[in-house]
């Protein structure tokens, strides 16, 4: 696999290459023609919980605009953001705020949110959970609570499933959750697949996903007595949610803004966004900021 | 006489020919430049592609030691794994790797050798008409496949057999050894078929059994080739990222046992790389994984190496 990765890299390598030649020629095509003339190559790369709604968005965006190349591609919101910082991509997606990522300078880049998701644990359907406060959820990710029986759940061990370090779903659920404090050594895994498989499976297992991973084979939970919906996220009684953005260095080009217009378009957001999982940006009640502060429109 | 006078017949016009003949390349000279330019010109791509690489990882390996001042010494002994809060131990992964890459050689070994005898001594036909197809298909499978095969089968199996999460050495071994399984098969059938047909001969001619044939000198002659199969099947355990990733667990913490979940130096390069922003500690650290990998490897060659010029001498003349 070794080998596959670093081929994947490799292609990742050149399409980005070309993506970059590809640019150069819309910008001065396309910069003064009126958006039934847009052409030229648009990447998107980044973050995994964005991709599927960025790859058929493009899609469709490509399906208006024939001569438009649009590519999404996965990666990482680091790599995302990097990538979009070096000047290799026209989009870095990401999960997380630029300014929330070491080695990032945000002054540099130009944020455009384009939905928001919403993250809640999910437990194996043995152990007997269904709502846990705040706080038991700390300590449990902390390693304090290791049984779920002291939650009121099954004589039965907890097993803790994290996402990589680094991951923005990590991040969004150790900001809104863990507050600063650190969570005890576990297993990680690197994608939502993973967990969802992992969780549904492994008895006493408890981890955190975005809403359009939960299943009917996983236990949804409730934190303190709030259920993980849409219209809680929308006016942030649930507090574990986060932005999905796609990230532009400077000024985009045409196609790429034109891209971007049609992404937070009252269209997109009403239908693709809401049929794929995702929580419109138009919906939401409030505001957060890269801080964490939130605040009610 | 002969000769003069053919000589002379040609004097008007061969020197000429004869000279330029000398001077100029003939088709088969310029067929043979052209030949020998390709070659040179592969084996340099080849020789650039290597170098730049191993160049590649090394200059980013060494960074975390260089750029972010960490301590070589703290990074291969300490055993706290967080590099987002620039704590780089990353001996639970370097013991993880070697736990699961020895503990796939030592079960898949015995089966390895068991059916290369087999396939060579016992029943050569079946041998080369079902177990060889049987084998080379058991290559042919992506690791994924084996990935997929360990976290539906083999974790659920473990956990119901011993307990835990089923995430862990154990179930991780048991992947690698299905995999490394046909690279040492296939190796020890080679260096099985390699020995010389008279040690057989002189063995059962002095009367022993085909068992003690087998043990006592064929084996005995096979050793170099079959330590070589042995470490060519651990390089590939080491290396072996994805299928040993999905059934690990993947926790960066020393193992304690086989059956909780721990990581390796692979499992955290592919778990991690994607989260982390060029040129920051985080990222660094992970390409000194990949550094420590890369000597690794090189390290398995340089053994394999010694071993086959210490095999020369234990038989052949």
């Amino acid at each position: 696999m070794n080998k596959g990765t670093k081929l994947a890299m490799g292609f990742a390598t050149i399409t980005l290459l070309l993506a970059g030649c590809g640019k150069a020629t819309s910008s001065t095509s396309s910069s003064k023609s009126s958006s039934a003339e847009l052409s030229g190559k648009v990447t998107a790369v980044g973050s995994t919980a964005l991709q599927p709604l960025a790859a058929k968005a493009g899609a469709n965006f490509t399906s208006k605009h024939s001569k438009v190349n649009l590519t999404v591609q996965g990666g990482g919101s680091g790599t995302g953001l990097s990538q979009v910082q070096s000047g290799a991509v026209s989009l870095g997606d990401s999960d997380i705020f630029a300014e929330e990522k070491k080695g990032i300078d945000a002054s540099k880049l130009t944020d455009h949110k384009v939905a928001v998701v919403g993250m809640g644990p999910v437990v194996n359907k043995d152990a007997g959970v269904k709502n846990l406060k705040m706080s038991q959820l700390k300590q449990i990710f902390t390693g304090k609570i290791t049984n779920w029986k002291m939650v009121g759940g099954k004589d039965q061990k907890i097993v803790i499933i994290n996402r990589a370090q680094g991951s923005g779903t990590r991040a969004t659920f150790e900001n809104a959750v863990l507050k600063g404090a650190t969570a005890v050594k576990s297993q990680e895994q690197d994608s939502n697949g993973a967990v969802q498989k992992i969780v549904a499976t492994t008895p006493g297992a408890v981890s955190y996903l975005a809403f359009s991973y939960y299943t009917n084979k996983l236990q949804a939970v409730s934190v303190d007595n709030v259920a993980p919906t849409d219209n809680n996220v929308e006016n942030n009684k649930w507090k574990i949610w986060s932005y999905e953005h796609m990230y532009t260095k400077g000024t985009p080009n045409a196609t790429t803004a034109a891209f971007l217009k049609y992404m937070t378009s009252k269209d997109v957001q009403n239908s693709l966004v809401k049929d794929m999982g995702y929580i419109s940006i138009h919906d939401m009640q409030v505001t957060k900021d890269a801080k964490g502060v939130v605040t009610s429109k | 006489m002969e000769q003069t006078s053919s000589g002379f017949k040609q004097e008007d016009t061969q020197p000429k020919d004869w000279a330029q003949q000398l001077h100029h390349a003939t088709r088969a000279t310029r067929e043979d430049w052209f030949g020998r330019g390709i070659s040179y010109l592969c084996i340099g791509v080849i020789i650039l592609v290597v170098a730049s690489m191993l160049w590649f990882i090394t200059s980013k390996g060494i960074a975390t030691f260089t750029q972010n001042h960490v301590n070589i010494g703290q990074f291969l002994t300490g055993t706290n794994w967080a590099p987002d809060q620039g704590k780089t131990g990353a001996l639970p992964m370097i013991v993880g790797s070697f736990a699961v890459t020895f503990a796939a050689a030592l079960v898949a070994t015995p089966f390895a050798v068991g059916t290369a005898i087999f396939m060579t001594e016992i029943a050569p036909k079946r041998g080369r008409k079902v177990l060889q197809p049987v084998i080379e298909l058991l290559v042919g499978i992506p690791s994924v496949v084996y990935g997929f095969i360990g976290l539906a089968v083999v974790v659920p199996f473990m956990r119901h057999l011993v307990g835990g999460s089923g995430f862990g050495i154990i179930s991780a071994t048991f992947v690698l050894f299905v995999m490394v399984l046909p690279t040492i098969t296939t190796m020890t059938v080679d260096s099985l078929r390699a020995v010389p047909r008279f040690y057989k001969e002189a063995s059962l001619a002095l009367g022993a059994t085909r068992w003690q044939t087998v043990s006592r000198v064929i084996l005995r002659a096979a050793t170099p080739g079959i330590l070589t199969a042995i470490i060519f099947g651990m390089a590939r355990a080491f290396g072996e990222a994805l299928a040993v990733q999905m059934v690990i667990g993947n926790a960066a913490v020393m193992p304690k046992n086989l059956i909780s979940p721990a990581s390796t130096l692979t499992s955290q390069l592919t778990t991690g790389i994607g989260d982390t922003i060029d040129g920051t500690l985080p990222n660094n650290a992970l390409w000194s994984l990949a550094l420590i990998l890369l000597l690794m490897s090189l390290f398995f060659n340089a053994l394999v190496r010694v071993i086959a010029k210490r095999g020369q001498l234990s038989h052949e003349r």
